[in-house]
């Protein structure tokens, strides 16, 4: 079995400052890291590959500095890492991004037919949640979005069964492979690199793509001219003029202080109770 | 897997990449193994650099390194609660290159670093923390490391991980920090416009000033205060002994926002966007508080030997000096075909006692204790030089011998003359 896991290499956005003056969100000196969304699709195709064998490739199309995040996939397991980088990239909207890695995939499968992709759910710096799906639509591939959970996989039937959260419920859904998934965060934990498998990462061969190597004659299709959308601006929101309530206690007991917040929170969001009561049943 | 390297480098601070670079570019195999997320993401950031402990590592470093400013002027301040009395030196010469001391910002400069012990042929895992040396006997030959299937094993291990080295002290090379040995220092990153760092410091064309500062703004603590400009920031701090702010209860946040306010230093960083807070002990019990520095397959540089000159403010140039010097004592065993056996390694000692590193701190092996016993160094004598000018330089129909005569008496009120001369003489001998 070949998966093939895209990752997208985002700033922390934990460490991204909002300029106090001019309101903009100052991007330099942050901190590169992999989508945190990716992580939960990675691990689950390194589990599927614990299960069922065969072999997982990571693949990310960006500028050379994200073979850093390739590097660390790597040392949690996938076997294989694949930069798409070149200037002809720059630029590109979910539409152009999409075009250039379901390019790479065809050309990935050239090698090695691919069973299943994986990506994340959205990224936390563009949140578009389109590019999966993007990618899907143009591989022709069954599209598996907020999977919690992989229930089966029967490679001789070439049949996959997941469980997929909707509104409300529950979905079971089964199709044939090849397919797309996004997982759902929270639905699994990475696991913690080897000793090996850091020796690996350190050590491996990081595969760089240009644009020909990756398959793709049509430059109109990506880039800034294959792109549609235009982020003409970032900015924070101001923050809202909204009155703070001081609420005065008993006593400056910490059990009083407790119960008075608690029972103010239960007294406005009726909602919020019920729903933790049901918890505790 | 259990591979096997020439040599184990822990930590990838200033001291672990001058060690690692050092070694890998003599062709060992080096693995060098650190706990942040990459090199500098766990250090301090903004910090002096002296060029010339670099520069005998890697010649060129000029060409690529993210240096700040070079330091053309120094302002040595003695503060009373809203004055002080300082001295300034500024030359010319200073600002010429080569220069001689750069201000930097850490996380920038130790990862510049490791990409020259990478490039050297080092192997460089991160975001792994070694936690026990493997022994052999009496031996070390390798280390364990938090991840599963973490043992390594090297012919010589260097410990090169920082002040608090619970690796050295676990396996018995050095006892447990003393709150009078170490200082907790915090610091502070305030971002302004390059043109209002050069004409608020009068400065141009990358060139810095540092300020050292000491009296009352340790509020009756052994420490220091220190204010540096970077290109477009400016990093101020101030650091005491732990063992004063324990039995003060003060808490260093707030000693440094009490400092930033002092009349003489608020004006300097107005303006200015607070970026980075950030605390970190430094080891400042000099030469009676270093540890063994060398045994059976192992070393310590660095921080983790207390190879701090805490008068001089100097740490990294140590740092560095003493990863050098312990690697090439390695090249030179490895290359005569002998074991890194403490017999061995002992050149490792006497190179050092033959350097700045040891002079200098022997020189000054008395001062800290005597600055611990005497806080009127940094309270009383602050107060009364800052009183001295004052009384001096105020123009108010009193004629100058009897404004000294006044200033002689506030003296010997606040300080014995006995006291005063013993003061002198303490100073003089732990300097001489
Ligand atoms: C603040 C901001 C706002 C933006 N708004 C828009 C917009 O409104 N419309 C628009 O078209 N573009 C927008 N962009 C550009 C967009 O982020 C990029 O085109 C990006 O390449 C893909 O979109 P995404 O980050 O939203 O990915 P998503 O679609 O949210 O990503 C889903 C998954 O696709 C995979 N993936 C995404 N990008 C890559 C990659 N480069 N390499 C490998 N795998 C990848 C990952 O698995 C990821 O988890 C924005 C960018 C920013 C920084
Ligand atoms: C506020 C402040 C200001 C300073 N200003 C100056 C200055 O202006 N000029 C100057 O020369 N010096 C200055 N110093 C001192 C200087 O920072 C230190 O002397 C220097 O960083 C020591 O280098 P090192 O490599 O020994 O240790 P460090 O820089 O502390 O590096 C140790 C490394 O080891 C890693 N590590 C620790 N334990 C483990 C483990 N178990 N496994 C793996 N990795 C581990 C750590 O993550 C760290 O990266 C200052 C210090 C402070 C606190």
């Amino acid at each position: 079995m070949h998966i093939v896991v895209c990752i997208k290499q985002v700033p922390d956005s934990a460490q991204i400052r909002v300029h106090p003056v001019t309101n903009t969100i100052m991007r330099q000196g942050v901190p590169a890291i992999v989508n945190p969304y990716d992580l939960f699709s990675l691990e689950e195709a390194l589990r599927l590959k614990d299960r069922f064998g065969g072999r997982v490739t990571v693949l990310t199309m960006g500028p050379p500095q994200a073979e850093a995040a390739l590097r660390k996939c790597v040392s949690f397991g996938a076997d294989e890492a694949i930069l798409v980088t070149d200037r002809a990239f720059a630029g590109a909207d979910t539409l152009a991004t999409s075009y250039a890695l379901a390019a790479a995939i065809r050309k990935i499968g050239e090698n090695e037919a691919v069973d299943l992709v994986f990506c994340g759910k959205q990224t936390i710096d563009g949140d578009t949640a389109q590019v999966g799906p993007g990618i899907a639509k143009r591989l022709e591939l069954q599209l598996l979005t907020y999977v919690s959970q992989v229930d089966d996989l029967d490679l001789a039937q070439r049949a996959i069964r997941v469980q997929r959260r909707a509104e409300g419920g529950v979905q079971v859904l089964q199709t044939t492979l090849p397919c797309l998934i996004t997982m759902l965060e929270g639905t699994n934990e990475m696991r913690f690199a080897s000793m090996d498998n850091m020796f690996r990462a350190a050590r491996a061969e990081v595969r760089v793509w240009n644009r020909e190597q990756a398959g793709i004659e049509d430059v109109a299709r990506i880039g800034l001219k294959g792109s549609p959308t235009v982020v003409s601006k970032v900015f924070a929101p101001k923050a809202k003029e909204q009155k703070a309530e001081m609420i005065e206690t008993e006593s400056d007991q910490p059990r009083d202080i407790a119960l008075t917040v608690v029972g103010k929170l239960f007294t406005q969001h009726a909602k919020l109770r019920g729903g933790l009561a049901k918890k505790l049943a | 897997m259990a591979e096997k390297f020439d040599a184990i480098v822990v930590g990838a601070g200033p001291s672990g990449n001058a060690a690692a670079y050092t070694l890998a570019k003599s062709g060992l195999k080096v693995l060098q193994i650190e706990r942040g997320e990459y090199p500098g993401s766990k250090n301090v950031q903004g910090a002096i650099l002296y060029a010339d402990a670099l520069e005998r590592i890697i010649p060129d470093f000029r060409d690529d390194a993210p240096l700040e400013r070079h330091i053309i002027e120094q302002r040595m301040w003695v503060l009373d609660d809203d004055s002080f009395v300082g001295t300034h030196y500024r030359s010319d010469g200073f600002n010429k290159p080569p220069y001689n001391r750069y201000t930097i910002i850490r996380a920038q400069f130790d990862k510049w670093f490791s990409g020259k012990v990478q490039q050297a042929g080092a192997l460089l895992i991160c975001e792994t923390t070694v936690t026990d040396l493997l022994m052999d006997g009496p031996r070390v030959v390798g280390v364990r490391t938090d991840r599963e299937g973490g043992s390594i094993y090297a012919d010589v291990v260097i410990l090169a991980d920082g002040v608090n080295s619970v690796l050295a002290r676990k396996a018995g090379f050095r006892p447990e920090l003393d709150p009078g040995d170490v200082a907790l220092a915090v610091k502070e990153i305030h971002f302004m416009p390059e043109e209002v760092v050069e004409s608020r410091f009068n400065v141009a064309d990358g060139a810095g000033v540092v300020i050292e500062m000491f009296g009352k703004i340790t509020q009756g603590m052994m420490g220091t205060g220190f204010l540096y400009t970077n290109k477009d920031s400016i990093t101020v701090g101030v650091g005491c002994m732990l063992s004063d702010f324990k039995a003060q209860q003060c808490s260093p946040y707030k000693l440094l926002e009490e400092m930033k306010a002092h009349p003489s230093i608020r004006p300097l960083l107005e303006g200015g966007e607070m970026k980075e807070y950030c605390a970190h002990l430094i080891p400042e019990g000099g030469y009676k508080a270093m540890p063994q520095l060398y045994g059976e397959g192992w070393m310590i540089v660095g921080d983790s030997g207390m190879f701090v000159n805490a008068v001089h403010r100097e740490g990294s140039n140590l740092a560095m000096t003493t990863g050098r010097i312990a690697a090439e004592t390695v090249i030179e065993v490895l290359a005569a075909g002998k074991a890194c056996t403490a017999g061995n390694l002992s050149r490792y000692r006497a190179k050092l006692d033959d350097s700045f590193v040891m002079k200098d701190l022997k020189k000054y092996r008395e001062l800290p204790g005597i600055f611990h016993r005497n806080p009127q160094f940094f309270t009383d004598y602050p107060e009364l030089l800052n009183r001295a000018a004052h009384t001096m330089l105020k123009v108010d129909g009193i004629d100058k011998k009897t404004k000294e005569r006044e200033i002689r008496r506030t003296f010997t009120r606040k300080r014995s003359l006995f006291g005063l001369m013993g003061d002198a003489f303490k100073l003089w001998r732990a300097f001489e």
